[in-house]
């Protein structure tokens, strides 16, 4: 199976000013490493989603997501916004921003992976230690470590 | 206190299961059990009936419509958005236990007392929804069956007692007599010193008993289907099966119509505001009226067709080879076992009954109503003695019912043996034929006849040429046990697999 994340999927100090920007910003690290074939498509499914209902939620984090024809395999991209963005979220905004792509067909099983991965994010020690992770590659070793099927 | 939740998002993939974690982590933190059905796009595992059963109150985290919603029925239940449940899921917990606290009459604790729905989920569940079509069709077809064997066993055991309480009170004649005392007579003047009277009465209470028999196993089959939603239009199209002459057959294609009806509609998307009506008024209605009216002008017109056109066939038949014709009546009876086409066998039989104390060639009249009543009566019997010969080829339902069988089958009640074709008809079915195709050729052969039109063993007095004709019912009974196993013993493999990964399936 390929690897949810990759350090090429993290971007650290993201300096965006609002989510429209994080998101195409995350989703072109996507494209570039294969896991989406169609920027604009895909973006398009994310933002139908973040129309429904923005995704952000208490505690600073966003998490844009979709299901879409042009993902290739369950991804994970994670950017770190000091400034922050605002996300929707009742208590300010998003600083922690996780996009999620999911492909659209394919068996339930794979995506048991991203189900895993939302079941951390509640947690505050899951999200702290990706706050003070040093490096891309800490925050890949922190997500691998963490989020298992 | 025991805690049960259901979330659910719109894309299935974050939310859904963000929200899962949170009330469990809330729920155990304040102390109380909780499991939750995730009911996202990696596939939800639906919580045990047993567990929902138990619990005290129902939290729902959705955003869309909850999945098999009558399972909490009778519950309390608090119902937020999914984000709510993200964010303030300790607050909802809290309001939980505080419905629960509020709760009129709790019901009593353990799983063995469900709430409103009787039975209802636990059979659900006995369809498993990742299986394979096949695997799924037998269950939904399961399903219907085991729902319908009750009405068989009540109605058929009902008739047959009345049939021999007849003919102890009046002697040959009395199994054809008390079908014609009419129900009126019994309400309105029964005799409880009359022992006919009492006949009279069994027979009405199983004849009615009877008539749900096609309704049922169709509304049940559409109810596997589509959950409680298909149970009216099942119900109600397996009512108009029977009613165009449908017979069995006609009610399991009504079960799987109303059942995909019914499910297409309530999985149509629907603005909010409808939506809390469409499972009491929108779907019921819809589904009902679609599903009657293609039974009624679509199914009706072929199925009559096809009725009339094997009645001409016969009638030009009856003056050829009689044997032959022995044989396809055999055929016939068994083939849809009180459908249309063995319908269409038995009109023919009791039809020449009315022209045979008239008419010269009455012996021939009188020969076809053997041969139909002995292929009629050979597949119950020969499929109790199936079950009696090799037990483990059936299920346990199936091992029950083959005791009715015996009563069924010596009563001429050939629907005995619907409840076994249902649950397996590209095995059963054939069997029966070349057992009931056999009796029937052996009969007309050796020239039995019959004056009585229903009766079964009851009116064996009234048969000439009898011995001959119970060998015949005999040799039929046997063949068609004996093939029934071998069919059975042939894809037995494919079937223990089958029924071995049900439970892992379900679990």
């Amino acid at each position: 199976m390929t690897a949810l994340i990759l350090n090429d999927l993290v971007l650290l100090d993201l300096d965006a000013d609002d989510r429209t920007e994080v998101t195409r910003r995350l989703a072109e690290r996507l494209a570039a490493a294969g896991r989406v074939t169609d920027l604009d498509g895909f973006l398009a499914d994310v933002r139908a989603r973040e129309e429904q209902m923005p995704t952000g939620l208490p505690g600073g984090i966003g998490i844009p997501h979709a299901r879409s024809a042009f993902v290739t395999a369950p991804t994970l991209g994670f950017a770190r916004v000091p400034k922050g963005v605002d996300w929707g979220a009742e208590d300010g905004p998003a600083t922690l921003v996780f996009l999620i792509a999911a492909p659209e067909g394919g068996g339930s099983e794979h995506l048991t992976i991203l189900a895993a991965l939302a079941r951390r994010l509640i947690h505050a020690s899951f999200r702290d230690a990706l706050m003070a992770a040093p490096d891309e590659a800490a925050v890949v070793a922190v997500i691998t470590r963490e989020v298992t099927p | 206190m025991r805690l049960v939740a259901v979330t659910s998002c719109p894309t299935g993939i974050a939310h859904t299961y963000m929200a899962a974690e949170a009330l469990e982590q809330a729920g155990r933190a304040a102390g109380h059990e909780i499991q939750v059905e995730t009911q996202g796009a990696a596939g939800a595992t639906p919580l045990p009936p047993e567990v929902i059963a138990a619990a005290d109150a129902v939290i729902f985290g959705v955003d869309v419509e909850v999945r098999d919603r009558y399972r909490f029925e009778g519950k309390p239940i608090v119902q937020v958005p999914v984000k709510k449940a993200i964010s303030d899921a300790a607050a909802i917990i809290e309001q939980a236990v505080e419905a629960a606290r509020n709760a009129p009459a709790p019901e009593p604790a353990g799983g063995a007392a469900p709430t409103g729905a009787p039975r209802g989920p636990a059979l659900a569940s006995k369809v498993t929804s990742d299986a394979g079509t096949a695997t799924r069709v037998r269950q939904w077809l399961m399903t219907g069956v085991s729902y319908m064997i009750p009405f068989v066993a009540a109605g058929g055991i009902l008739i047959a007692l009345s049939f021999m309480l007849a003919q102890a009170v009046s002697g040959k004649q009395g199994a054809i007599d008390v079908t014609k005392i009419s129900i009126d007579t019994v309400a309105q003047h029964f005799d409880a010193t009359s022992g006919m009277h009492w006949a009279a009465l069994l027979f009405w209470i199983g004849k009615t008993s009877f008539n749900f028999l096609v309704p049922a196993l169709a509304g049940f089959i559409a109810f596997a289907i589509a959950d409680r939603p298909g149970i009216v239009p099942g119900f109600v199209g397996g009512s108009l099966a029977v009613t165009v002459g449908a017979g069995f057959l006609g009610g399991i294609a009504a079960g799987f119509l109303g059942g995909f009806v019914a499910l297409w509609l309530a999985r149509r998307a629907v603005p909010k505001a409808v939506r809390g009506v469409m499972p009491v008024v929108v779907i019921p209605l819809v589904a009902t009226l679609l599903t009657g009216a293609i039974m009624l002008v679509v199914l009706g017109r072929p199925l009559k067709w096809v009725s009339d056109e094997l009645k001409r066939g016969l009638d030009g038949m009856s003056g050829t080879n009689l044997v032959i014709l022995g044989i396809v009546l055999g055929l016939m009876m068994a083939f849809d076992m009180g459908g249309p086409v063995n319908k269409v066998a038995y009109t023919f039989a009791t039809a020449g009954l009315q022209t045979a104390a008239t008419s010269t060639g009455a012996d021939t009249a009188l020969k076809i109503m053997a041969t139909v009543m002995a292929a009629g009566m050979t597949p119950p019997l020969g499929l109790a003695l199936a079950t009696r010969l090799r037990p483990s080829l059936f299920t346990e339902p199936e091992r029950e019912n083959g005791n009715a069988a015996w009563l069924l089958g010596a009563s001429f009640i050939t629907e005995g043996a619907i409840p076994f074709a249902a649950g397996d008809p590209l095995r059963v079915i054939p069997s029966l034929m070349v057992g009931s195709g056999v009796t029937g050729g052996l009969v007309m052969a050796f020239g039995s006849t019959l004056r009585a039109p229903h009766g079964g063993l009851w009116v064996t007095p009234l048969i000439g040429g009898v011995f001959p004709y119970l060998i015949a019912l005999v040799l039929g009974t046997v063949i068609t046990a004996l093939v029934v196993v071998t069919l059975k013993q042939l894809g037995r493999r494919p079937l223990e697999t089958v029924t071995a990964g049900e439970p892992l399936a379900a679990a």
